[in-house]
């Protein structure tokens, strides 16, 4: 027989064992759901003719080819900006600093800036790279303005690999009169690599998420340029919307769900790739770093 | 030439570390010198506490009480959803799931995480919008209810995440002592693991509500963006909202209220800031005890 003490507690176990299972059940079932609903919806659209044509108000013409060239330039330029800008201001935060309180204030602008949301990086981005700058609205606007929001996360994940560089092998070099910069550029950066790379994902994935901060910098044409350099430098110089831009317009504010469905899919994938690809290098630097 | 490349690299690091000063700077610089004129215009008060908002009227009105009482209701309605199902989650994943479940559930986190908030907008707004509409017999289902489903679930990521690291770095010996006194599994996790990892569980909270009060772009696409003040089943219009619907047209007084209205959402997000660095303050000094 047991107590009824005992029969309580049991009770109680099975609720908050239930509540676990269910809470944790829902989780999954949301992103199950969401990515079923956006497949059935969108994949019937999807044809190569989709993503390598562009609109035309002429034939009535619903390609995207303009968007996801948009994309890549809005990535490639965002994260050669970025990569530089982020690591050096990790690099000098663990390994040049001395000044205690310059380090404090440097650490407290990052934090300020991963809080901010992008819409308010749309705006400021408009008033100062657009206005102030005079890029106009630009798919380079639209990329310096999604490199400070990123800085914040390249450099936090930098920063975690640069701690995990062994003392002796920094040490070492300096003992046999190596200057910080070959230190930095021999032992340091090859030994924070992994931190790099994983920052550089999660930029990306943020980068082709991201849709409030580049609607008013990066604007919502979907012309499409030539591929020799000139056009290309031409299209950095002029307003395009991304993917995730094009998504918002066509269902927003053109009622194309099917087509807006059609990226989404494209969208679901490229978030599965960039998680994959995060955790593939997480992988692969734990198992090198083992051994 | 070695010694001369060495100080050129040191300065090239110096700056790039001062660059993430100087974007906090020109960030609150221009907000504050683009936001102030309207509210100095229109009066603080009618400002902040005006319940209606009339931009485009013949005699506009500007008071943007709607949207801070709808952000911040909003804010308070995903955390009243997100909160428990992120904690239950995370506290099932860190203490009881087993590696394969751990591993399997932790893709499906960071994913959740990864779609972009305009998606979350589309399924929103096709789906979930729809679905009020007729569960609750409304003549249009984009309300603040909907907008509350979708930023709770946006919202979830954060808090499990946050919510795993606090309750993984809870000392395994308290967890053994608890049960070795016979304690069972919910009243050691509940009970001794979870109060341990308390300041951990709030900084998740709080990022949760800088991340609903922030988003703006699935929000827009399911709340109808109409300026009412908050009522759970009809349209309303977020401090984000009312910024980003009128942004692409506006002009004058009007574009200039809109920077005010980004403003005080600065203001809002620099607070919860500060409550984050707060809590983690608190966090860092019972773990030294």
């Amino acid at each position: 027989m047991k107590s009824s003490v005992e029969r309580q507690r049991f009770v109680k176990q099975l609720l908050w064992r239930s509540a676990m299972y269910l809470c944790t059940g829902l989780t999954c079932l949301i992103l199950i759901f969401l990515i079923g609903y956006v497949l059935v919806q969108g994949v019937k659209g999807l044809s190569l003719h989709f993503i390598t044509s562009k609109p035309s108000y002429l034939t009535g013409n619903i390609g995207i080819l303009p968007d996801i060239v948009n994309t890549v330039l809005v990535l490639l330029v965002s994260i050669i900006v970025l990569l530089p800008l982020g690591v050096g201001a990790a690099v000098y935060l663990s390994e040049y600093a001395r000044n205690y309180r310059l380090v404090k204030l440097i650490d407290y602008a990052a934090e300020i800036l991963s809080g901010i949301p992008s819409i308010i990086y749309g705006l400021v981005g408009m008033l100062f790279f657009c206005q102030f700058l005079k890029l106009q609205t630009s798919l380079l606007a639209g990329s310096l303005t999604l490199v400070v929001m990123n800085l914040p996360t390249i450099m936090r994940t930098t920063r975690e690999s640069l701690l995990s560089v062994q003392k002796g092998l920094r040490e070492g070099a300096y003992g046999l009169g190596a200057s910080k910069w070959r230190v930095v550029r021999t032992i340091v950066l090859p030994e924070c690599m992994d931190g790099i790379i994983t920052g550089c994902i999660l930029s990306a994935g943020r980068i082709l998420g991201e849709s409030a901060a580049l609607l008013f910098t990066a604007g919502f044409a979907h012309t499409l340029r030539s591929f020799s350099l000139s056009g290309i430098l031409g299209a950095i110089r002029s307003s395009g919307a991304t993917l995730t831009v094009a998504l918002y317009v066509y269902a927003k504010e053109q009622g194309e769900f099917q087509v807006a469905f059609s990226i989404a899919v494209i969208l679901l994938l490229l978030a599965v790739l960039v998680n994959l690809g995060a955790e593939a290098v997480k992988g692969y630097y734990m198992k090198k770093k083992k051994v | 030439m070695g010694k001369v490349m060495d100080r050129v690299m040191r300065g090239f690091f110096l700056l790039c570390g001062l660059v993430t000063i100087a974007c906090v700077l020109v960030i609150t610089i221009y907000l504050i010198l683009s936001g102030l004129p309207a509210i100095a215009e229109i009066g603080p008060v009618k400002f902040l506490f005006g319940t209606t908002w009339a931009s485009t009227a013949q005699d506009p009105k500007y008071g943007i009480l709607p949207f801070i009482l709808t952000s911040i209701y909003g804010t308070f309605g995903a955390i009243l959803i997100g909160v428990p199902v992120g904690f239950f989650t995370a506290v099932y994943l860190s203490k009881l799931a087993p590696e394969g479940v751990k591993k399997v559930v932790g893709f499906v986190v960071s994913l959740l995480a990864s779609i972009p908030s305009v998606v979350y907008g589309l399924v929103g707004m096709l789906f979930l919008v729809p679905l009020i509409r007729k569960v609750f017999h409304l003549a249009d289902g984009a309300s603040l209810l909907a907008a509350i489903i979708v930023l709770a679930i946006m919202i979830l990521p954060s808090i499990i995440n946050v919510s795993i690291t606090a309750l993984d770095a809870v000392p395994k010996k308290y967890e053994m002592g608890a049960l070795a006194l016979g304690a069972t599994e919910y009243e050691t996790y509940f009970r001794v693991s979870v109060p341990a990892a308390k300041s951990g569980i709030m900084a998740g909270v709080v990022l949760g509500v800088g991340r609903a009060i922030g988003e703006a772009m699935a929000v827009m696409m399911v709340a109808g963006n109409v300026a009412n003040m908050p009522k759970l089943f009809g349209s309303v219009c977020f401090l984000t909202t009312a910024v980003a619907k009128e942004m692409s047209y506006a002009s004058g007084l009007q574009k200039q209220a809109l920077f005010s209205i980004a403003l005080v959402l600065f203001v809002f997000i620099m607070l919860i800031n500060l409550a984050l660095r707060k809590v983690m303050a608190g966090g860092e000094k019972t773990n030294e005890k």
